[in-house]
């Protein structure tokens, strides 16, 4: 019987609490700089695509809303033709940013992308693309890695030799 | 001390109550707000308060379904039920000198008939469902009702024995020198228990317990039908708050402010404090209710009937 009155008393102390909600549209949330929203796809620092089509990002995808397709251009520089993310079956569990060998594909703090209608939810590669390096600002994939692209020959990359001359190693 | 005017009394009291108890749902709805923690409703309109009028005009709208399983009739008639008998309680409710409908002098028991009438609705509506749920929900009503009548009815004899009078107007005016929730506290305490349990409200509303009964008598029920219910349930707390101002509080007595503004400070108060109880307590089991009801309550109810009695013999010999 004490208990219940200490109960009551308690509640009612609660009146003088801080409210915790968050009056949404007025009043916007804080969102985690690492939050997982709405995905992305970003470019390097001189401009260019950074996804070179490797579909790790679609195999890693637990809910298979990741579509793309492969090409190469002149230089030999691999780049996808097309690149589709459903978002009305994304889970936003941020695995296709994991996978990503080249930090082409993040998520970022922004959820409010509500539509009227489905179809409007499948995003393609012009709505994802972003100008920016996003999270990564100085990386450049294909100044770092070995593979020869047009204008960058074999063992021109940074932090790389040049390559051995395998004859040169016989007796 | 009835009105010169009793059909613009009857319609003023009638809207306002009716107002009020839709008004109700809004008040209830940012008081659990504000004691959890939330703001509750406060969209629509200033603070929120056209709420109300959207879900009103949005319970009118709404498909008026009667399973084809249902007895009919009763199944239409339950909901009428509830209304008619708490709004009939309110005919002899003293708002204010000369703010009554029917000054009658037996108006203590008129309320306690017509809240014992009100079971009816509940059980009926529990019976013409033809749903295990809602009989289950109808019977738990009228075991719970029949229990706690009992004292709560003997919790008020001893208010009755104060003031010599079951005309509620005597007894508001009986208190003149001494609010009757001093000599009588225990009375006070097991009618407002009572009061919880004979409206249905949580943290006795074993017959609709949700948890349990998915919403007991009126699971069946859709529209405005349901609406009544509810309706007819906010009434009740206004009711039993009003009872509460009356019989322990002094009714309309008070300094300086009108009598009317009084009458409606105390019975506010009593409203939230039945919000307040929904907020923090949890529903009990129901053997546990009424075991509470027939071994603490009546025993307290009868031993507090005795001592009132007897202090009044030795007071007046």
């Amino acid at each position: 019987m004490l208990s219940m009155i200490r109960t009551i008393w308690y509640v009612f102390l609660h009146m003088f609490h801080r409210r915790v909600t968050v009056q949404y549209p007025d009043e916007q949330p804080y969102l985690a700089p690492r939050y997982r929203g709405r995905i992305i796809l970003s470019r390097d620092p001189d401009g260019g695509e950074r996804c070179v089509a490797c579909y790790l990002c679609a195999a890693a995808c637990p809910v298979d809303c990741i579509a793309l397709q492969a090409t190469e251009d002149s230089t030999g520089r691999r780049y996808p033709e097309f690149f589709r993310i459903n978002f009305s079956r994304c889970i936003f569990c941020g695995f296709c940013e994991e996978a990503c060998p080249t930090y082409a594909i993040q998520l970022t703090p922004d959820f409010e992308m509500s539509e009227y209608q489905r179809p409007n939810l499948v995003y393609e590669k012009e709505d994802l693309l972003i100008s920016g390096p996003g999270k990564y600002p100085g990386y450049n994939f294909w100044r770092v890695s070995g593979v020869q692209i047009g204008g960058k020959d074999k063992g021109e990359a940074e932090n790389e030799g040049r390559p051995v001359d395998l004859h040169s190693l016989l007796p | 001390m009835t009105s010169p005017y009793p059909i613009v009394t009857m319609i003023v009291i009638l809207a306002a109550a009716l107002t009020l108890a839709a008004g109700l749902i809004w008040v209830e709805r940012r008081l659990l707000a504000l004691w959890q923690d939330r703001y509750g409703p406060n969209r629509v309109g200033p603070f929120g308060l056209l709420q109300v009028l959207a879900d009103m005009i949005k319970i009118f709208f709404k498909e008026d379904w009667i399973p084809p399983f249902a007895d009919k009739a009763v199944f239409i008639v339950a909901p009428a039920v509830i209304l008619v008998t708490v709004l009939m309680s309110f005919a002899v409710v003293p708002f204010a000198p000369g703010i009554i409908i029917s000054d009658l002098n037996v108006g203590l028991l008129f309320v306690l008939g017509m809240s014992s009438l009100g079971v009816y609705s509940v059980v009926l509506a529990g019976w013409a469902s033809e749903n295990k749920y809602a009989l289950l929900g109808g019977v738990r009503a009228a075991a719970q009702m029949m229990s706690y009548e009992v004292f709560m009815g003997l919790a008020l004899m001893g208010v009755v024995l104060l003031a010599g009078s079951f005309n509620l107007t005597s007894i508001v005016t009986a208190q003149r020198h001494v609010w009757f929730v001093v000599p009588q506290f225990i009375g006070f305490v097991l009618f407002l228990i009572a009061g919880v349990a004979e409206t249905r409200r949580l943290p006795f509303d074993l017959p609709e317990a949700e948890s349990e009964l998915i919403a007991g008598f009126h699971s069946e029920y859709s529209g405005m039908k349901f609406g009544m219910f509810f309706v007819g349930e906010y009434l009740g707390v206004i009711l039993i708050s009003c009872l509460i101002t009356i019989l322990f509080f002094g009714g309309w007595l008070g300094p300086v402010l009108p009598p009317i503004v009084w009458f409606l400070i105390k019975m506010m108060f009593f409203i939230c404090f039945f919000i307040l109880l929904r907020a923090a307590l949890p529903r009990p089991r129901f053997d546990q209710l009424m075991s509470w009801g027939w071994k603490v309550m009546l025993p307290l109810a009868l031993a507090n009937l005795l001592v009132t009695g007897a202090v009044a013999l030795v007071w007046s010999s």
